[in-house]
């Protein structure tokens, strides 16, 4: 592994062997409905709870993934994954049978990219051959933990992001090839920038996406124009404009090339959806569902992905404490 | 950027919500329900001679009624467009307490349903008490 500061190039070939999505009724009704894989018309997934229901997602991404790989659950050798749920409990009994070695990670909307980088680096090391990384979201589980009773009348602030329902699961490799690789990853610091408003998390993450782009940038051979996607996930329409306005300060040239995942997953003139998507399930599902799509018919070679993650709690906001973010970037690249 | 004039920046930035659309939508269905609850009460009125139990009558009906749309997934969606119109007349406390009523049945009836049930209108009962206590020895000492 080759580190100049903060920048980690890996001396191996992080396959992508394959990406699975799962998700619910208002991410079928957006523009990437023909990008997922298992598609839900009752976000219930058959299920008592939604919690359940949430856990029921997380298995059926992992069985989807597997599948596409062809690969069995005992080639795996480390299982990655978190959630929005308190103490990750989704993944904690997705994972419960499996008699598999297993991480829990949260790190909000950027656990997917969380996950990435630590399989990345976790592979590199040597230690680990093939690492499943998972991710998921419910709208319905987030809105019970966060903020108010689901058939609680309220008008949402435009700010404001929708969770996706939603989950992906990648399966990297040192041991078997693919077309697409991880080349690199940047890890993030938080980025405190002093926002207390819960409903304006895009514009917390914002701060954080600045941050490490500059960081990846100052480092990096590469220049903003060199890839075909730079991808933050999942800021909204909010913070992506944010960004997009900003960006000169931080020395960034951010032009066409520059989307969100939480603008991208919803049609926000139809959807009444606010400012778009967030949760973990958003950038997980945009990633592995549409980039990866993209990237294996040969449209894109270049991606640098910006997974963005709001670290608040429900408590932290009522002690009018400020948003902690934090912003972690995974190079992806095909061959 | 440092703390101050990104938080500067980004409460400016924001889109502020639709006030005169949400004034009129507010008016349009809060004015309704009032009008509705009238209806009854001049409905009732010819069944029961007492006008206070009349009035009680159009209460208990609209709190039905917020119910039952609340129950089948309606009110909600009604809410979304009316926002002060169904929040601020009795249909917003009926929602109030019967939302997190159906919401926490899965976590049970005595630690779930039971003590999450007026976890939004809770503040409303307490404040409230505490206001009517207020006005009552205010309107005590007036009148001493």
């Amino acid at each position: 592994m080759s580190c100049f500061d903060s920048l980690i190039r890996f001396n191996k070939e992080i396959n992508v062997l394959s990406s699975a999505t799962v998700v619910g009724e208002r991410e079928i009704e957006g523009p990437l409905s023909e990008y997922f894989d298992i598609t839900m018309s009752d976000d219930r997934f058959g299920e008592e709870t939604f919690e359940k229901s949430e856990t029921q997602m997380v298995k059926m991404a992992i069985e989807c993934a597997l599948k596409k790989s062809r690969i069995q659950y005992s080639d795996l050798n480390l299982v990655i994954g978190g959630d929005l749920q308190n103490q990750c409990v989704a993944h904690s009994f997705a994972m419960a049978d499996k008699k598999i070695q297993y991480f829990g990670v949260y790190g909000a909307c950027s656990t997917m990219a969380q996950g990435l980088l630590a399989s990345g680096i976790l592979l590199d090391s040597g230690h680990f051959n093939t690492i499943l990384c998972s991710s998921s979201s419910h709208f319905s589980t987030s809105e019970r933990q966060f903020r108010f009773p689901l058939e609680y009348g309220l008008q949402r602030t435009p700010t404001s992001q929708m969770t996706v329902t939603g989950a992906a699961s990648f399966i990297l490799s040192t041991s078997y090839t693919s077309g697409v690789f991880v080349r690199g990853c940047v890890i993030g610091r938080i980025v405190d920038k002093g926002i207390k408003d819960a409903n304006n998390m895009g514009a917390a993450m914002s701060g954080a996406a600045l941050d490490t782009l500059q960081r990846y940038f100052a480092q990096s051979e590469l220049g903003e124009k060199d890839f075909d996607l730079i991808l933050t996930g999942d800021l909204g329409e909010e913070g992506a404009n944010i960004v997009r306005e900003k960006a000169h300060l931080y020395g960034l040239e951010l032009g066409e090339n520059y989307m969100d995942c939480g603008e991208l997953i919803y049609d926000r003139q139809k959807q009444n959806v606010c400012s778009g998507g967030s949760g973990c399930g958003c950038s997980a599902v945009v990633l592995g569902g549409y980039i990866m799509d993209r990237l294996q018919k040969r449209e894109i070679k270049k991606v640098l992905f910006v997974g963005t993650g709001a670290l608040l709690s429900s408590g932290s906001v009522l002690q009018k404490l400020s948003i902690p973010a934090i912003a972690h970037a995974v190079e992806i690249e095909r061959k | 950027m440092n703390k101050e004039s990104f938080s500067y920046y980004s409460v400016h930035h924001s889109k502020s919500s639709p006030i005169l659309k949400d004034c009129l939508f507010a008016f349009i269905f809060g004015g309704g329900i009032c009008t509705f609850g009238e209806l009854l009460f001049n409905l009732y009125q010819m069944f029961i001679s007492s006008e206070s139990d009349a009035r009680t009558l159009v209460s208990i009906t609209l709190i039905a009624i917020t119910c039952f749309l609340t129950g089948i997934g309606v009110f909600d969606k009604i809410a979304k467009i009316a926002g002060a119109g169904t929040f601020v007349p009795i249909t917003g406390f009926a929602n109030a307490v019967v939302s997190p009523a159906i919401d926490y049945t899965a976590e049970g009836y005595i630690l779930g349903l039971g003590a999450k049930m007026f976890i939004i209108a809770g503040p409303v009962i307490v404040y409230g008490t505490v206001a009517s206590v207020i006005y009552g020895i205010i309107y005590w000492l007036i009148t001493l």
